[in-house]
């Protein structure tokens, strides 16, 4: 496995990179944030995107889709970052596309799939149920009755949960919150009267919800996988999602380094340029360091996912771990070498700062991936 | 069978029939081991090991992508590649660790005359000349270009007087490469050149320096009224100062490799010293407090390991990213020591005695050592200086 990208890799970052500075430049994402009613992120923009192929990188040629792959995927997720590009893609074309592609029937994937492609429909992944990301603290019940499941619970923080069609949704068929076995994914469709979205106001303006399922019946082939083994499944689905907004949470490190490195490059205090200062140029060295370890942490993990690595699980919370904890440095640092400007509503670099802190949460935090690494690594 | 599979077939007969199996995986482990250094002081506790040096010098393995002509093997990357793998395979021992071989030879390709690569790069390869480095001075550490030791030009010889420091194994070394003032009256940076000097010529002295840990790896280096001939100039006169910053980036890439893949200091692995020591309930370490600390650093030493990975897949030559290694690396290494010996309680700042296991002991001077990776071949400092000003481009 080589720690660099293939040419097809280095394409779609450049055509990704081009289309966010093009198309989706931070002021984008600014104007969504400021109409309150949006659902935060542009369906012109997602239909751009879907001509482009993005909706169906992780989805085999039989359905539509391009098949290039986790790094593909991964690339542009990195690209889409360094303007904060708000879209679809993460949930509908990473979790989504993933998931029923590895573990749906041959029927889900003829029905859902070419959808997924074509733009038609978004998806998104509803796991957790408290503040912390755990899905084996899955309390939300699914019983089998007559031949159909019926869903009981509540969900929260369901990424682009507020504007999907379809939900992804781990439910515990048997045992007790806690249990790694007992549980089951099922596809539901958003078109149901009990199933309640309550579209949630977090700090980065991003689309999430909360989502209530009650007496919600469900047929027997809407199951994802195999009933009783959606633990197994929903760890390798995460692990391919964290492994793509790791690279997102690179990429939004990357602009906001890139950022402070051009102010301290023109900013004069003094009467001398203030990257002059040793205190503030060994700080910029130092997340130099961090970030290019968190370069070749993406890299290994998006390329061995790709390379069907045995080491899969501990290269996906590698990559959460440390692209969280550089994302963290580079966001408050950012912010203190921009000084008084760094948080003014009217600068962009506080949005940087507020999604930082939120998508550090997404599928578990360094804290929680340093345990899961330990876990792993056999002590 | 392709060329390339042919070779494969040449190295593993010639390793099979010349590699001493003392010197493999699964030697006898009563075995005295070596750390072979060659040079004309040399003294081998192992006899195979000075065969496995001449046999692998014989073949310019030592060396292997430097040209025939040289003494080196002469060998294309995939050859090397190859030949690393058969090397690994069977568990070789390195036949040669050599100053010459990381820092000088990397120059004297780049800007030794034909001559001097002639004459010094088949005894480096071979392991016969022991090199030592002379840029530190009592009064020049990290600002190194204020060297003041001086080489007067007496006609066919330079003068040199003065004193170097922290010269690595001087006591044991036969030839010294040394910065030294050939300008009094230019700009610092200008008026310095690249010397090679024999440690016998008169004049030349070294007395070891004691070290926190109880030992003396360094020295301090004396020149006094030494005759150097002209022609062991590296390079033009007055231009020495290139020639030593090309030099430092081999020597912190090397420091950086060399501290993260052998385990600069101590080997033992943090996670079962601290299994032992803390304790561990069902596979984990029983301490929160210690594994969540330990695991930390463990991500980052994995992290660090790719990033390695990464600068060779990219082909990446020593640049001033070699500046970002050798901070992270020497960086890394101290707080591994922290930690190990943190996790040994007492035992782990135990230092003489029959109280205590010789391996805690030495754990013990291998941490105090490490305090030097991050002074040695420029302070941690000094590299952040060099990241900020040649990597990012901040102004001066």
């Amino acid at each position: 496995m080589k720690l660099i990208l293939n040419e097809e890799q280095q394409f779609l970052k450049d055509t990704a990179k081009n289309f966010a500075e093009e198309r989706t430049p931070v002021n984008h994402f600014r104007s969504l944030r400021d109409d309150n009613d949006s659902k935060l992120w542009d369906m012109d923009i997602w239909q751009e995107m879907v001509k482009l192929g993005w909706s169906g990188i992780l989805i085999p040629e039989e359905f539509g889709g391009s098949n290039f792959g986790v790094a593909g995927i991964s690339v542009i997720l990195q690209e889409c970052g360094k303007t904060l590009t708000p879209s679809p893609l993460f949930a509908t074309g990473v979790l989504g596309a993933h998931a029923i592609t590895h573990f749906g029937t041959e029927e889900q994937k003829n029905n859902y799939l070419p959808k997924i492609v074509s733009g038609e429909i978004t998806t998104a992944i509803a796991i957790d149920e408290t503040s912390h990301h755990d899905p084996l603290k899955t309390n939300m019940s699914a019983v089998l009755k007559d031949d159909a499941y019926i869903l009981n619970g509540k969900k929260v923080f369901v990424v682009d949960g507020a504007s999907a069609d379809i939900f992804i949704v781990l439910a515990r068929t048997s045992g007790n919150s806690g249990d790694n076995t007992g549980l089951t994914l099922f596809i539901v469709e958003n078109n149901q009267p009990n199933i309640e979205v309550t579209k949630l106001s977090m700090a980065d303006s991003r689309n999430y919800a909360n989502i209530s399922f009650s007496d919600v019946v469900i047929q027997k082939e809407d199951i994802l996988g195999d009933a009783e083994a959606g633990g197994e499944a929903i760890e390798n689905i995460l692990d391919i999602g964290r492994i793509a907004i790791s690279a997102e949470m690179l990429g939004n490190a990357e602009a906001a380094f890139e950022s402070t490195i051009n102010y301290l490059k023109e900013r004069k205090q003094f009467g001398v340029l203030i990257g002059t200062f040793q205190a503030l140029q060994h700080r910029a060295a130092e997340m130099f360091c961090e970030l290019e370890l968190t370069k070749s942490s993406v890299m290994a993990a998006m390329q061995g996912a790709d390379d069907n690595s045995n080491e899969l699980q501990r290269l996906a919370s590698l990559a959460k771990t440390i692209a969280g904890e550089t994302l963290h440095l580079v966001s408050n640092e950012a912010i203190q070498m921009h000084g008084g400007i760094g948080v003014t509503d009217e600068y962009d670099l506080g949005f940087y700062l507020k999604r930082a802190r939120v998508v550090e949460q997404i599928f578990g935090s360094s804290k929680f991936h340093t345990e899961r690494y330990a876990n792993i690594s056999g002590f | 069978m392709s060329e390339l599979d042919n070779f494969r077939k040449e190295v593993k007969e010639w390793l099979d029939s010349n590699c001493p199996k003392s010197m493999r995986a699964g030697a006898d482990p009563d075995t005295p081991i070596d750390e072979v250094w060659g040079g004309r002081k040399a003294v081998y506790k192992n006899p195979d090991s000075k065969i496995w040096l001449d046999r692998m010098g014989e073949k310019g393995w030592t060396m292997p992508t430097v040209p025939s002509e040289y003494g080196g093997g002469g060998l294309n990357k995939e050859e090397v590649k190859i030949l690393n793998e058969e090397l690994f395979a069977i568990g070789a021992r390195s036949p040669l660790l050599s100053f010459g071989i990381w820092m000088l030879a990397p120059v004297l390709l780049e800007y030794g005359s034909e001559e001097q690569k002639k004459e010094h790069l088949p005894k480096i390869i071979k392991g016969e000349i022991r090199w030592c480095q002379g840029y530190s001075e009592p009064g020049s550490g990290s600002d190194l270009a204020s060297l003041a030791t001086k080489a007067e030009d007496i006609g066919e010889h330079f003068m040199v007087n003065g004193q170097k420091v922290w010269t690595s194994y001087a006591d044991k070394a036969d030839w010294i490469f040394a910065l030294v003032r050939t300008g009094p009256k230019e700009p610092k940076h200008d008026g310095i050149s690249f010397l090679l000097i024999d440690m016998e010529t008169k004049g030349v002295s070294t007395k070891p320096i004691t070290l926190i840990s109880g030992k003396s790896p360094f020295c301090e280096t004396f020149f006094d009224d030494v005759k150097v001939p002209k022609s062991n100039l590296v390079g033009q006169l007055n231009a020495g100062w290139a020639i030593a910053k090309a030099l430092l980036q081999h020597e912190r890439a090397f420091i950086s490799n060399f501290g993260l893949a052998s385990g600069m200091g101590s080997k033992k692995d943090i996670i079962s010293i601290a299994k032992k020591h803390l304790g561990e309930e069902n596979g984990k370490i029983s301490n929160g407090f210690y594994r969540s600390e330990i695991a930390s650093h463990k991500i980052k030493e994995h992290a660090f390991g790719l990033t390695l990975q990464r600068a060779g897949d990219e082909g990446g030559k020593a640049s001033a990213t070699a500046s970002m290694f050798k901070l992270y690396g020497t960086e890394h290494n101290k707080k591994r020591h922290e930690l190990m010996i943190a996790a040994m309680g007492t035992d782990g700042v135990a230092w003489d005695g029959d109280e205590f296991d010789d391996s805690d002991k030495n754990l013990t001077r291998s941490w105090l050592r490490t305090k030097g990776n991050s002074l040695e071949g420029g302070t941690s400092e000094v590299q952040l200086n060099v990241i900020s000003k040649r990597v990012l481009g901040l102004p001066s």
